[in-house]
């Protein structure tokens, strides 16, 4: 029995995120006005016998804490 | 003395690598292949440029975790010389023998170009054939190369001078804090940089000033 999961990960607060910043600025162009905040991330979709594993998985591998955080979404597909 | 230099699917400087060490006097260097934990008695350890996996999930990210990297982690903790060069520096801060990241250049565009570098730092086993702020004129070739640490690390990298090369004024090619090029860890055995000193070995391409970290290392061997 496996559990499916959806982990966010985007860059940290305070860390510049040039891909949010060009994706702001072509908005506009398209006539899209009003967004603002943009940031790029990564979804990584699984399947899991044990989601006790999950924290210590996305320390280890799925995001670098340094530079980003992580969001466990469950029930979420 | 023998360097080793690491070869991962994905890793496209290993052989410009190899033949700047053989440059080296009296040096030999021979490739270690990326499933092999086996070391085979080299003096010192070469992490190449390349796309080490790909760069799948973020650079360097699962090379770190590679059976040679396990035996580096070893080696590098028991005191051995661990030089890490552009995708090599990544998979170093990844493992975790180099403090901070390496990030997207914060204009996202690839770069392909000489660029100039200070030496901050000369009295370590990486730069000890150049002198204190000596100019070095070596190529960077990079799309993830904007160095991060977080400013308490980084203040503590000031305090035990782990930044060793910076670029030069107006010169830094991808938004890197501080214009760091090249950091070290604490102890001074494992030193990474982005630009690519293995492409910097002969006057006839432009500049033979990278040859000076191999040859760096090579002295601190004995």
């Amino acid at each position: 029995m496996s559990t499916r999961i959806r982990v966010l990960v985007r860059p940290k607060d305070g860390i510049l995120d040039p891909q949010g910043v060009a994706v702001e600025r072509a908005l506009p162009a398209l006539g899209f006005e009003g967004v603002s905040k943009v940031h790029v991330g990564r979804l990584i979709e699984l399947d899991i016998e044990d989601p006790g594993q999950l924290h210590a998985m996305c320390e280890k591998l799925l995001c670098n804490p340094l530079i980003e955080e992580y969001e466990i979404l469950e029930d979420a597909v | 003395m023998k360097f080793g230099v690491i070869r991962f699917p994905g890793s496209c400087d290993e052989v410009d690598a190899v033949l700047a060490c053989e440059r080296v006097p009296n040096a030999s260097a021979q490739l270690l292949w990326h499933g092999d934990p086996d070391l085979h008695g080299v003096d010192a350890v070469v992490v190449p440029g390349g796309f080490s996996y790909g760069d799948y999930l973020r650079v360097g990210a699962i090379a770190r975790f590679s059976p040679v990297m396990e035996s580096v982690i070893r080696f590098a903790h028991e005191g051995g010389l661990v030089l890490g060069i552009c995708n090599g520096f990544q998979v170093l801060c990844e493992a975790g023998l180099l403090p901070g990241a390496l990030l997207p250049n914060d204009h996202l565009r690839f770069r392909c170009r000489q660029v100039e570098l200070d030496v901050v730092r000369a009295s370590m086993p990486f730069t000890a054939d150049c002198a204190d702020g000596e100019p070095l004129s070596i190529p960077v070739k990079h799309t993830t190369g904007r160095y991060y640490a977080p400013p308490e690390q980084l203040e503590s990298m000031h305090a035990h001078g782990q930044i060793v090369l910076r670029y030069a004024p107006g010169q830094n090619p991808n938004g890197s804090l501080d214009d760091i090029a090249g950091v070290r860890n604490a102890e001074g055995n494992v030193f990474g940089l982005m630009p690519h000193p293995e492409h910097a070995v002969d006057p006839l391409t432009g500049s033979a000033d990278g040859l000076k970290i191999f040859t760096s290392m090579a002295h601190a061997h004995g």
